[in-house]
């Protein structure tokens, strides 16, 4: 029996067992819509606009291990979703994203809601496809999950025009993907991973740096495993969170420009690193003379070859999926009967630099503290929530003061910086996970970006719980005003918000105020005792809260300003002149 | 330095725009790019100049090979390769010029193309820095049109860039 594209298209879907796609309708997809409503195997989640579509499919994916999937249609839901998959591409989340296309005839005559979709996203995919004709597109749509999913993971866009759905075509799904341009390794070099195992029981300062490609890699276990044979001592980037536990004594926390004094002063005089699934990001690294400055020999686990080297030359690169390389590696260590070195000494150093806790805050009872909420946050959830954050001081005092037990529990634009993306990844996360208490952690700035998904949370009854660190300020770039553009805070406040209570109320949902730091921890109960219920919860925090430590443009990983009662601590050696700017924007 | 990378790719709509975008958004220099289908339909034959430390090199490089369209890339340089671009030349030739135009395409091992009472078009090939020895040979008011296809490259002997 004959198929139309669009039957062709949800049967497809059906066959990657997709759950859920996040999706918005209009012209060119009015086919595809029509062959949703006769199916009845996967759930179509109608958001408010396409960025949050993308977003949500995108944490979907982030929070579980399957592909997040979201449906535009052509032109503007084109372009509106192209933001949600930049954000995607850059922290290497696996998702495919449909797009309606104008008729095949039609393109290139600048046709009703025509736009060049391949062209347009083709700097922020990992790949994408027009599909020229219905035969192709089964085919087409087995190669976009292939891809999406294999390899160093990645957006992956299928525009399909719509006399494309309306063709028809006899259907089968292939049963696997033939590419000969495309064979992502798996295994790392054997001999490369002897070299690694040598040079940490060899190392007296050793570290192992782990990133988001562990969490998507789901390396977990074989991270916390070496951890725990070697000893050493782990730090990890805002996306490799929850990878090795926050509250594990060998966890040093997050590193990089907001990260904890130990961790940076760790990373700086460690003599062997390993990094695995992390890319030397200039958050991280800062400038890569000065971090280079403190001779060390860098072991870089990657899937992707080009990111390693990139940043920074390494002694031993190995090209692999993360799982296995750990895998190979703790193989061999378990073998060695050569002996590790002693590295109490390191870790006598390691125990000074956290004796001051960088992360100390002055709490007050007058007045709430941001750093407080997420606190007490982590206390009562037991950190077992999932938490989604928007872009801003609020997500660098979550990744901060919420410690992840577990990978995939912290889902945030990391790379992007997509402001807007917390709410809808809160949905995105709420469906894949019915049963966890999902929180958003945002700002007052950010959750107006996409605040219209309130309503798509009540049509689907999502109940998240969202978090708003209300302090009146565009924060962060309030805090680059106060310490680079002498206190002039251009633009950075928040006139005329919005009753967030009201709102949230209109939207159908349960608002709080909360103003005093005794009612915080109630309130926090309170809501999250409301298991079936959006609860907005607007938190009135310090205006004038800053996020330290904080490494400055142009800065150094140990030139860190450190919060107020570590000033005398001050560790600033001159920063070698750097030979490119590699810049570092707000 | 100056290097040329010779990419075998799918013969797919779009993939030359995703190596040309690649240049583009990471930054990276294209001297000249050239490309053409090869004896299998399916795959089409590139070879781009550019330039850039050996650091770069490895960089572009790297993300050639990671995207989908791309199956194959080599660096010719770093082994012995010959290099050949084509240029068509229309120049002035009356008077005294046009028995010197004839004498110069002949040194050069150019043939002539076209013939009109006023002008000759020279077809030429060979490295680069030949075709920029002949335009600075000649009179440089009497060059009327250029055009140039970009280096092909290939490896010398039993180097050879097939899937
Ligand atoms: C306001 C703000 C402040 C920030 N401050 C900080 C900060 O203080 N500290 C910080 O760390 N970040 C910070 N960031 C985030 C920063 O911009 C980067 O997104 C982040 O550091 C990159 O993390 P990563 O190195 O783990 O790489 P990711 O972007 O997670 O990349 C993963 C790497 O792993 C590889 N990989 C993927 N899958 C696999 C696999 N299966 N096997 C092997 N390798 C794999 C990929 O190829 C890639 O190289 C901040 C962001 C914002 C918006
Ligand atoms: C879409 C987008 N626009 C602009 C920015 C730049 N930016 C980074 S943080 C920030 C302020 C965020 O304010 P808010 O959400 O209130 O968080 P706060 O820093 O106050 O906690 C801005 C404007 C961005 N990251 N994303
Ligand atoms: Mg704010």
């Amino acid at each position: 029996m004959e198929l139309t594209g669009a039957e062709i298209l949800t049967r497809c879907l059906e066959d990657e067992n997709v759950e859920y796609v996040f999706g918005y309708p209009g012209g060119a997809v009015l086919e595809i819509y029509d062959a949703i409503f006769r199916q009845d195997k996967f759930r179509h989640v109608l958001v408010r606009h396409e960025q949050a579509a993308v977003h949500a499919a995108d944490a979907y994916s982030r929070s579980s291990n399957k592909v997040g999937v979201a449906l535009v249609t052509s032109g503007p839901g084109a372009t509106n979703a192209v933001t949600g998959i930049a954000t995607a591409y850059m922290d290497s989340i696996p998702m495919v994203v449909i797009s309606g296309q104008v008729n095949r005839p039609a393109i290139g005559l600048d046709a009703f809601q025509e736009v060049d979709m391949v062209g347009i996203t083709r700097p922020c995919v990992k790949h994408n496809f027009l599909v020229k004709d219905v035969s192709q597109l089964a085919d087409t749509i087995k190669k976009a999950f292939y891809i999406a999913s294999t390899g160093r993971p990645g957006p992956v866009v299928v525009d399909i025009p719509k006399d494309v759905t309306q063709q028809k075509f006899k259907y089968s799904y292939p049963t696997s993907v033939q590419m000969r341009a495309y064979t992502p390794v798996q295994k790392g070099h054997p001999g490369q991973i002897k070299k690694a195992a040598q040079l940490l029981l060899d190392a007296k300062r050793p570290l192992i740096y782990v990133g988001g490609g562990v969490v998507m890699g789901n390396a977990s276990d074989e991270v916390r495993e070496l951890a725990r044979l070697l000893g050493v001592p782990v730090t990890n980037t805002l996306m490799g969170l929850g990878a090795h536990p926050g509250k594990d004594p060998q966890n040093l926390g997050m590193l990089g420009m907001h990260g904890t004094f130990e961790a940076n002063m760790t990373m700086q005089n460690c003599d062997v690193l390993l990094a695995v699934g992390a890319r030397f990001d200039d958050r991280v690294i800062s400038v890569p003379q000065h971090f280079l400055s403190s001779p060390k020999k860098i072991i870089h686990v990657d899937i992707d070859p080009s990111s390693i080297a990139k940043r920074v030359k390494v002694d031993v690169p190995i090209v692999g999926h993360v799982k296995d390389v750990l895998a190979d590696l703790l193989n061999v260590l378990k073998q060695s009967d050569h002996k590790q070195a002693d590295i109490t000494p390191w870790w006598k150093q390691i125990d000074a630099w956290r004796a001051p806790n960088s992360l100390y805050f002055e709490n007050s009872d007058t007045i709430i503290k941001p750093q407080y909420v997420v606190q007490k946050l982590c206390e009562i959830t037991g950190g077992n929530a999932f938490v989604t954050s928007d872009v801003g001081q609020h997500q660098m005092f979550a990744a901060q003061y919420y410690q992840f037990p577990e990978p995939k529990r912290w889902i945030n634009s990391g790379g992007l910086g997509t402001m807007g993306f917390g709410l809808p990844a809160a949905m995105g996360v709420k469906l894949a996970h019915p049963d966890a208490d999902v929180c958003c952690i945002t700002g007052e700035a950010s959750i107006q970006m996409n605040i219209q998904e309130l309503s798509t949370c009540k049509q689907y009854h999502v109940p998240v719980k969202v978090i708003n660190l209300n302090n009146r300020y565009l924060g962060m770039v309030r805090q680059w005003q106060e310490f680079f553009y002498g206190n002039r805070y251009s633009e950075s406040y928040m006139d005329a918000l919005p009753d967030f209570v009201k709102l949230a109320e209109a939207y159908g949902h349960v608002g709080m105020r909360i103003e005093k730091p005794s009612d915080v921890e109630g309130a926090l109960r309170e809501a999250l005792a409301m298991k079936d219920r959006l609860v907005f919860m607007d938190f009135i925090t310090d205006q004038s809260e800053n996020v330290f430590p904080m490494i400055q443009n142009g800065k150094g990983l140990t030139q860190m300003d450190l919060p107020p009662h570590m000033r005398n601590l001050q560790v600033a050696p001159p920063t070698p002149v750097s030979e490119r700017d590699y810049g570092n924007l707000c | 330095m100056r290097h040329i990378l010779s990419i075998l790719l799918e013969n797919e709509a779009g993939a030359l725009s995703r190596v040309a975008g690649l240049f583009s958004a990471r930054n990276y220099n294209i001297e000249s790019l050239t490309v053409a289908p090869t004896e299998d339909k399916t795959l089409s034959r590139m070879t781009i100049v550019t330039t850039g430390s050996d650091d770069v090199i490895e960089q572009i490089t790297k993300q050639l090979n990671k995207l989908i369209d791309v199956v194959k890339v080599i660096d010719l340089n770093e082994a012995d390769h010959i290099e050949r671009e084509l240029m068509l030349i229309k120049v002035r030739a009356t008077g005294k010029d046009r028995e010197e135009m004839k004498r110069m395409a002949e040194i050069f091992r150019g043939h002539i193309i076209d013939v009109t009472e006023k002008t000759y078009t020279i077809e030429m090939t060979g490295p680069g820095h030949k075709l920029d020895a002949f335009i600075k040979a000649v009179d440089e008011a009497l060059i009327l049109e250029t055009v140039r296809t970009g280096a092909s490259g290939i490896g010398r002997g039993e180097r050879i860039l097939k899937v």
